[in-house]
């Protein structure tokens, strides 16, 4: 497997630098991330960008769509679409908002940016998998945050218990929690409480799996096993611990980059950290 | 209705395998031919509407052709963020049909009345509203809606042993209402919404015995509207009368007004808008009980629209 390192220190630089240009807040959501996407976009999905409406895709959806930055500066690395696209970003008229609208570029599965609305359709993807006879995987990103939402509990119901003549179970759906303790306005577990994560998703039925999503071995490990497994019957979750902010000292776990905006001199200084060339 | 969508369904299933049916824990047995047929095309998903609605938006992304079915409060209020975000935003092909619209459900109490449906989803970008008023619309706006590529459809049904007014599934194409009773000259037009149909039957027969010609159509489709119908029908009445078990705010009545006050050249006739008052029913009864309480009984209709005529001969 090749270092996949550089790009997600490439990628945040990229994604701070629009934060700071375009005037986009939730920074700290989109560093919190953007490890997970290297690894599903680096080494794990099988997506052609140059076929990006394939029907035997893998599919990937952002349902924490305030993150979006990271999602349009890895499609942007990956090849989906080009760098005037993204240099566009957050311009009046132009494709790219601070949160996705449905197929504003190649590679967007879904709009998202209302919480608790990616894993229901990501649900309904993975069922059209097995109905269909695909053997293409779905992949969703939540945010801790998210999981305060109901609608994200009843697709975690659903996705064990779905049945049809193709079995039972829908183990092509993999949801990750991007979990980093962190909401809006304070500490997850001040707000609402999130106690013992992982057992609450294994409760529901899904083959569950805990580690820092800040590991990009581990993630690319994981992500590939349940990709290449076997019929388990099992959707997965990847609870990843994460830190709001990563890969910038002076970011990491400070809430206050949920909503601000990074002046020249700490784009600078985050460039500088993370050893990316000016 | 309830039937004529199952079975309408069904008969689409058989010729198209996208068609998947969606069904949040009720219908008991209803579906038991589809399951065994097609045991990879329904699923009951249990009392979670969202997620119905979410992977209902999901199936359809991968070129399936969902229809969700429950209770018509269920499948709007409860959801009106999946519809709006889900489908609408994302053009997604998907049927969403409620049973027990308008006071159907009646005895059930307030919680399961929908009689702001039809404005909720109205005013939502992309969505078509098709209000069937008898079993053989409900085959035909079925087969309608299954023709939409773009965007979804709302079917609000009432509930099941309605009788048909239609001998046959009208015709119909994309904003177009059959004409059910045509009259020379009619003084009033009765444009009826939905469930409500036999009332405006009624209503209809009873204005023509008493010499008040009165010309009907079933206005199945809400969104879009027939502006070629409602042209004819200002142009032809003395009184165009909107008849509907929805609030007299944002429903069909309120559609209507819209394209009356659009309209380059205000048209001459006024409108009478009948619905159900902006008010909840706190007590219970039947579905005709409830009604008569909301003055859309065939006699409290009749009795409006002969007041309303008389208040525009003594205005003249």
């Amino acid at each position: 497997m090749h270092d996949l390192a550089p790009t997600a220190a490439r990628l945040r630089t990229t994604v701070i630098r629009m934060s700071h240009e375009k005037h986009c807040p939730h920074l700290g959501s989109a560093l919190s991330c953007l490890d997970i996407l290297t690894a599903l976009y680096g080494s794990v999905l099988r997506i052609d960008p140059n076929q990006p409406d394939d029907p035997d895709r893998d599919r990937f959806i952002l349902s924490k769509g305030h993150a979006a930055p990271a999602l349009y500066a890895t499609l942007n690395h990956f090849g989906f679409f080009g760098d005037d696209v993204l240099a566009r970003f957050n311009e009046d008229g132009a494709e790219l908002a601070e949160q996705p609208s449905p197929g504003c570029v190649p590679g967007m599965e879904a709009a998202t940016g209302s919480l608790g609305h990616g894993l229901p359709i990501g649900l309904g993807l993975a069922l059209a998998a097995k109905i269909q006879k695909r053997d293409y995987k779905v992949f969703v990103c939540l945010s801790d945050g998210e999981c305060n939402e109901g609608s994200v509990w009843e697709a975690a119901m659903a996705a064990p218990s779905m049945a049809g003549a193709w079995g039972r179970g829908l183990d092509n759906l993999c949801a990750i929690v991007d979990y980093n303790k962190l909401q809006a306005t304070g500490r997850s577990d001040e707000i609402l409480n999130l106690p013992d994560l992982a057992n609450k998703w294994r409760a529901f039925g899904w083959d569950t799996v805990e580690f820092s999503g800040h590991d990009l071995d581990q993630l690319v490990a994981a992500f590939t096993d349940f990709r290449d497994r076997p019929r388990s019957g099992k959707p997965m979750a990847v609870i990843a611990h994460t830190v709001k902010g990563k890969g910038v000292s002076f970011m990491e776990d400070d809430n206050n980059w949920h909503y601000r905006i990074p002046k020249a001199e700490e784009v600078e200084a985050a460039r500088v950290e993370l050893g990316i060339d000016a | 209705m309830r039937n004529a969508f199952r079975d309408a369904v069904y008969e689409l299933a058989q010729r198209d395998e996208r068609v998947v049916l969606l069904s949040a824990d009720i219908g008991n047995r209803m579906f038991d031919q589809f399951k065994a047929e097609f045991p990879d095309r329904f699923y009951n998903v249990g009392v979670a509407e969202q997620n119905m609605i979410g992977t209902a938006a999901g199936l359809a992304m991968a070129g399936l052709r969902p229809y969700c079915y429950t209770i018509a409060n269920f499948t709007t209020y409860r959801v009106i963020e999946q519809i709006r975000v889900d489908l609408c935003y994302h053009h997604q092909p998907v049927v969403v049909a409620g049973v027990g619209g308008g006071l159907s459900y009646a005895t059930l109490g307030s919680t399961h009345h929908s009689c702001e449906d039809i404005g909720m989803l109205r005013s939502l970008p992309g969505m078509d509203v098709l209000c069937p008023g008898d079993p053989p619309e409900v085959t035909a706006c079925v087969r309608l809606a299954s023709q939409r590529d773009d965007g979804p459809t709302y079917i609000r049904l009432g509930k099941k042993g309605e009788p048909a007014i239609h001998a046959e599934p009208p015709s119909l194409s994309r904003g177009t209402w059959p004409r059910l009773v045509a009259a020379d000259s009619p003084e009033v037009t009765i444009l009826s919404c939905g469930n409500v149909l036999p009332i405006a039957v009624d209503t209809q027969a009873r204005l023509n015995d008493a010499g008040v010609p009165t010309q009907l159509r079933s206005c199945v489709s809400v969104k879009p509207l027939d502006a070629e119908a409602l042209r004819e029908a200002f142009e032809s009445s003395r009184l165009v009368v909107t008849l509907e078990e929805h609030s007299v705010l944002t429903g069909f009545g309120g559609a209507v007004a819209e394209w009356v006050v659009d309209q380059p050249a205000p048209p001459n006739a006024p409108l009478l808008r009948l619905g159900t008052p902006d008010a909840f029913l706190h007590r219970t009864g039947s579905q005709d009980y409830a009604r008569s309480v909301c003055g859309l009984s065939a006699d409290a209709v009749v009795k409006r629209v002969r007041a309303a005529l008389a208040e525009q001969e003594a205005r003249a």
